[in-house]
């Protein structure tokens, strides 16, 4: 363990455990008043680290739910993370262990992909423990206190902090796409097929856990094709 | 909605999730060498995160107004190159304010 390493991806996940926070809270707070017992949604909460995934589920367990329903809903709103899994494979280190790579494949969730992906070096075991122990922690802690203080947040500052964690997605995709053309196109493309399926209304069928899956293979397949990556590019130090 | 109910729509949640994410990093421990997917896996987080945020934001606020006064700020504040936590905390503070003012 390298103590460095790890301190620098626990600061890394500050932003990230602010955002869960209030979103997490919400989620306890909406489980406990639909009568989930607060064990299990600090419990769904520790060890499915998800958000959609993880309503949808509550939901379905508040409805009385077959086990298959519950399993083919979270497998189709989660499938997007088996594409980021795919990608963050290739950044994490060459040495990295098995047992190390089946614990870091825990904690994929958007956002800690999204920061690891702005890491500028190879993602080590290390600081991926960091990334990820600070956003569980948020993500737990919050849903606690959700569930136990039911109402108690005002909705204007739950509000206010649910554009949190798309502000962060925000500033990870417009400064490359300030200087990259090939980035740029991405992002365009890729908000132009969002709105169309979120608007248009055969497209609409396809929405949630499908839609952003179809987008991001279309839309990556297409920039590959347009702008093939140089090698050297690539290589990280 | 008994308690064995609960622990086993847990497992099977959690379950199902972990192996969505643990099977590629698992299964691919070398680097891929064909210059397409490694292209393909560059633009991948681009794609997917412009794709989840975009038009989700003009909408996860509860006024629309508000919505994009908060997102404005932030592809303003992400343009100069601030921080995820500058950028994030930025957009908020401008739709709490928003909000405030009564929009």
């Amino acid at each position: 363990m390298k103590k460095e390493e790890f301190a620098e991806g626990l600061r890394d996940g500050i932003p990230i455990c602010l955002g869960y926070l209030s979103v997490s809270f919400a989620y306890g707070m909406m489980a406990v008043n639909s009568g989930m017992p607060i064990w299990s949604t600090v419990l769904i909460s520790l060890s499915n680290l998800t958000s959609a995934g993880q309503f949808a589920g509550t939901n379905l367990i508040l409805a009385g739910g077959t086990f298959l329903e519950i399993a083919m809903t979270t497998f189709i709103i989660n499938i997007r993370y088996f594409l980021m899994s795919l990608t963050m494979s290739q950044k994490v280190e060459q040495k990295m262990t098995m047992p190390q790579r089946l614990g870091i494949s825990f904690g994929i969730t958007d956002e800690i992909f999204a920061v690891s992906m702005q890491h500028p070096r190879e993602l080590t075991a290390s600081y991926m423990a960091g990334l990820i122990a600070t956003p569980v922690a948020g993500w737990t802690a919050g849903t606690f206190f959700g569930g136990v203080l039911t109402s108690l947040m005002p909705q204007i500052i739950s509000n206010a902090l649910n554009i949190a964690l798309y502000g962060m997605f925000i500033a990870i995709i417009i400064p490359p796409a300030r200087e990259q053309k090939a980035v740029l196109f991405t992002v365009v493309l890729a908000i132009i097929m969002s709105v169309a399926f979120t608007y248009v209304p055969v497209l609409t069928l396809l929405s949630g856990g499908w839609g952003i899956i179809l987008i991001t293979i279309i839309v990556s397949a297409i920039t590959a094709w347009l702008f093939p990556m140089k090698e050297e590019k690539e290589e990280v130090s | 909605m008994t308690v064995t109910y609960i622990l086993i729509s847990i497992a099977i949640m959690a379950g199902m999730t972990y192996l969505i994410r643990v099977l590629p990093m698992a299964i691919f421990r070398k680097k891929i060498e064909s210059p397409f997917i490694r292209s393909f896996l560059n633009y991948v987080p681009y794609s997917v995160l412009a794709a989840m945020t975009f038009p989700a934001i003009f909408s996860c606020t509860g006024s629309v107004p508000s919505a994009w006064g908060g997102c404005i700020v932030a592809i303003l504040l992400a343009y100069w190159r601030r921080g995820l936590l500058t950028v994030a905390v930025g957009a908020s503070a401008a739709v709490l304010i928003i909000q405030l003012i009564g929009f």
